[in-house]
């Protein structure tokens, strides 16, 4: 099947790879962008682990087309610290709680989570919960992830 | 040596350091499985039997080949032939042979160069196949007119007339039962059964492998264990073990499912036939669900006489369970861990392994362990209440303590179960009011700890910082602890020294992170490396003086003269002894290979409640308890995320998660929406109480924690929804209709 030329930003870059029709957008990151923050856990939707953003609103990229992101926005894990390296206080408050233990979800929850925070920039315990329902953790049974995200929440507030 | 003589003041174990490769994982840095690729890299996908036991009559794959780009197509038939034993079942579980034994089994793999032309290629393999009588469920796998999976698989141990499917038969026990039972005021039977559930770690099995025609193969992979990826792939494929280079990923999670290898064969097998080109397999989460190893199912008989006051008298406990289509289901653990809390008198055990139609039963976190603690701790908890006993007063009374037997055999060295009780009786949670429709349940968990086969090596660098090199798979934080015993040990901040997880290449064998012992086993074996390293910078300052080495103590970083009678130096700091390595001798390095002695087993207590909506059935967990006995908490922040992780799989094992097979004995939830594991709101925040009576056999008294707490949750949950409704559930999962069926059952409606 011949390939579609796409052009999207990424990251803040724009970028161009050529996608086979059938593959996602999350192919198309890892495989094509070399951006393997996104992680593959099912492929159906299920686990958040590709967590992305599309035009700003979060999206499995494994439910979206490579072709889909034609002259679309999309941001990654990758592109969450700063351009100089600092981490956002998500990321940082990641590593401090010990919110993660083999770390394969924490991308999806980090990206799933500034969605949240940018919508709800002080949510309850049962917000985070129920927004983060969408991304498995097998690992650490939640509990250091919810503490992370509240404390990254304070934090953002005071700095505002 | 005595709880209170090792409390010597450490600076940095027991710290909350940032883990090493944290920045890594947080901006999406770090490579896992999936995310290795090699220049010329074909990628592979395999074709799995729809049957869950079909004879295999007949695999054309011309069309396949016919497709531009495929390059290769591997069956049984580029396998060698002639194994035996745990290597004919690896070999058999990676690619059936004449038969299909289960829903998922791999016949054939494919190579080609993309991913979508491999899955291309796959569906037009033709297979032919003869469907067979199957089964999948334990109870009717052992019925003597079962289909036969395996005639001729039973073991020496299986007595005559056994059922065809028994293939291992075995009993343990000590006391005079009878005896036993007759002196108890109350003796009940009950039968529980658990089904299988997946490890379910997010990521799935994934690995790139390169084998050429001289023998010579290398591998990236995620694994639990790099040189059992190594021995297991050699003797599938009949390479040379040492031939074979293999590199570890990181990891994203295992818990005991990636000790083992799935497509790993494959894709080395493939990369031959296609000339040596590196070969790519990533399995989709339905072939892990369907192919890849859950644990066993049980059925379980168990039988406890209790006196009025508590005191058990006698158990029995006669397990039943299915681990596959193969030997191998942790019938052993689960029964040596059924009675472990209990000092009992009299304890009979008696296990029954049987093949079923389901792929083959790898390891989880504490093999066996859950299973039997459902079944024991429910029906402790169903005495105890019957006579009206508190559940902690109950096991205290009959608590093992250091110097007692265990119900499977050797005597306990010290443990502290004792100690994890009364923190629970303390706990405000125990105290904690209870509403309508709530209730409590409390459970005890046990699991042994294991040593294994260990090499680490450690080196200091120029400038004094070191290096160490270890052989065990990093899951949850075993860097950082690892970094923070070398960094004590050695007087230096724990910022100056790195922890590699190193390729087969690098060291002496290893064991898998398995059994709790990354941090116990290669722990130990890099403080004894460091103790070498450091014995050789006293000598190398002591040449310097010109005094003795044994005239030299090494504190705080730094070489200085033991005492006065020495001689007066000022101290000579790693550093400096390390910036002049190469004029006193060359390198300073230490080393361990071996088999870690002093393993310390580890109890937990659990404490739970739950409402239960009397309308549907669903049981909500309010409050969760993981108190449990790490003898020493290297970093307690992963030795919480351990607790806490283990609890959570257990709830989801409680409430909801179980391999259902349909009559066609196919697996019909093989995806994370219908295998559903606890999400965040599923939760309550999990409290944890790190009890620490610390392991005198290890230096810093660790005695690892990463199992014990997937062990109470099962009972600990079926108790407090019998503490909530009235209604006993003795069979897993309790999701929402078993638990409505069962008060509607006691309710009488
Ligand atoms: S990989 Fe996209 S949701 Fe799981
Ligand atoms: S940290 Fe392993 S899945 Fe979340």
């Amino acid at each position: 099947m011949s390939k579609i030329h796409v052009t999207a930003t990424v990251n803040g870059d724009s970028v161009e790879f050529l996608a086979d029709p059938r593959e996602t957008l999350l192919d198309a990151l890892r495989d094509h962008l070399g951006l393997i923050g996104s992680k593959e856990g099912c492929g159906t939707g299920d686990c958040g682990a590709c967590s992305v953003l599309l035009d700003g609103r979060l999206v499995s990229a494994c439910l979206v087309l490579g072709v889909e992101a034609e002259g679309h926005e999309i941001e990654t894990i990758e592109g969450m610290a700063g351009p100089d390296g600092t981490l956002h206080p998500l990321q940082r408050k990641f590593i401090e709680h010990a919110a993660l233990q083999c770390g394969f979800c924490t991308p999806g929850f980090l990206v799933a989570s500034k969605a949240l925070l940018a919508k709800t920039p002080d949510p309850t315990e049962e917000e985070v919960r129920y927004w983060l329902a969408g991304n498995l953790c097998r690992c650490t049974g939640y509990d250091k992830i919810i503490r992370a995200v509240m404390d990254a929440a304070a934090e953002m507030r005071g700095a505002a | 040596m005595a709880k209170d003589e090792m409390n010597p003041a450490f600076k940095l174990i027991g710290t909350r350091v940032l883990r090493p490769d944290g920045l890594d994982k947080v901006t999406g840095r770090a490579r896992y499985g999936a995310d290795f690729a090699a220049p010329g890299m074909l990628f592979g996908a395999a074709v799995r039997s729809p049957h869950a036991h079909a004879r295999i009559k007949r695999i054309d794959a011309t069309r396949a080949l016919a497709l531009d780009g495929v390059k290769a197509v591997v069956t049984r038939a580029d396998f060698p032939t002639g194994l035996t034993g745990e290597d004919w079942n690896l070999q058999e579980n990676c690619m059936a042979g004449d038969v299909a034994l289960y829903d998922g089994h791999a016949v054939a793999a494919v190579a080609a160069t993309s991913a979508l032309l491999a899955q291309d290629a796959a569906k037009l393999i033709e297979v032919e196949y003869e469907p067979l009588p199957h089964v999948t469920d334990v109870d009717d796998a052992i019925k003597p007119d079962a289909p036969a999976i395996r005639p001729g698989a039973a073991d020496h141990s299986v007595p005559d007339g056994m059922p065809p499917n028994v293939v291992r038969y075995f009993e343990f026990g000590h006391g005079d039962l009878d005896a036993g039972f007759a002196e108890a005021d109350i003796v009940r039977a009950q039968t529980y059964r658990t089904e299988a559930t997946h490890q379910g770690y997010i990521e799935p099995q994934a690995c790139v492998g390169q084998l050429g025609a001289d023998g010579k193969g290398e591998m990236w992979v995620t694994t639990q264990g790099q040189w059992y990826v190594r021995w297991m792939c050699a003797a599938v494929l009949g390479l040379e073990t040492a031939q074979l280079r293999v590199t570890p990923s990181e990891i994203g999670g295992g818990f005991g499912g990636k000790t083992t290898v799935f497509i790993e064969p494959l894709s080395l097998a493939l990369s031959r036939k296609a000339g040596g080109k590196p070969v790519k397999l990533v399995m989709s989460r339905s072939d892990v669900l369907r192919a890849t190893g859950p644990t066993a199912s049980a059925s379980m008989d168990v039988k406890i006489g209790m006196k009025a006051d508590g005191t058990m008298t006698a158990g029995r406990a006669e397990f039943r369970m299915q681990g596959g289509a193969f030997p191998g289901s942790p019938l052993n653990e689960a029964l040596e861990c059924a009675f472990a809390a209990y000092k009992l008198p009299a304890v009979e055990h008696i296990g029954h392994e049987v093949l079923a139609n389901r792929p083959k039963a790898a390891a989880y976190r504490a093999p066996g362990a859950p299973m039997a603690a459902f079944a024991v701790e429910s029906l402790v908890d169903e005495i105890a209440r019957e006579l009206g006993l508190d559940p902690i007063a109950v096991r205290l009374k009959n608590a093992v303590r250091e110097g007692d037997r265990s119900s499977y055999g050797p005597r306990y060295k010290s443990i502290g179960l004792v100690e994890t009780l009364e923190a629970a009786k303390a706990h405000a949670n125990y105290a904690a009011p209870l509403g309508p429709n709530q209730g409590r349940g409390v459970a005890t968990g046990y699991w042994f700890n294991h040593n294994g086969d260990t090499s680490v090596s450690m080196a200091i660098a120029e400038d004094g910082t070191a290096q160490v090199s270890v052989g065990t798979p990093d899951i949850g934080g075993s860097r950082a602890s690892l970094g923070l015993m070398v960094a004590e040990t050695l007087g230096i901040p724990y910022e100056h020294v790195r922890v590699n997880v190193v390729e087969t290449g690098a060291l002496g064998i290893n064991e898998p992170s398995h059994g709790s012992r990354a941090t116990f086993a290669s722990g130990k074996a890099a403080v004894i490396a460091t103790e070498q390293a450091i014995a050789e910078m006293c000598r190398r300052a002591a040449a310097e003086w010109g005094i003795e080495p044994e005239a030299v103590d090494w504190v705080e970083g730094a070489a200085q003269p033991a005492g006065p009678n020495a001689g007066k130096f000022p101290p000579m700091k790693i550093a400096e002894i390390a910036g002049q390595m190469s004029s006193t001798g060359g390198p300073i390095a230490g080393h361990y290979e071996g088999l870690p002695e002093g393993v310390g087993a580890s109890f937990g207590t659990h404490v739970v409640d739950v409402e239960v909506d009397p309308e549907t059935g669903r049981t909500t967990i309010l409050r969760y308890l993981v108190v449990q006995d790490a003898g020493r908490a290297i970093h307690p922040a992963y030795v919480e995320g351990q607790f806490q992780g283990g609890a959570a799989q257990g709830i989801g094992w409680a409430l909801n998660e179980a391999y259902i097979y349909g009559e066609d004995g196919r697996l019909q939830n093989a995806g994370f929406l219908d295998y559903r594991i606890p999400v965040a709101c599923d939760l309550p925040m999990i409290d944890t109480v790190i009890v620490e009576v610390p392991n005198p056999g290890h230096p810093y008294g660790v005695r690892g924690v990463g199992e014990t707490g997937i062990t109470p949750p099962l009972p600990a949950v079926a108790n407090a929804i019998a503490a909530a409704t009235g209604a006993r559930l003795r069979r897993l999962p309790m999701n929402p209709p078993a638990v409505l069926a069962a008060i509607k059952a006691v309710r009488g409606g």
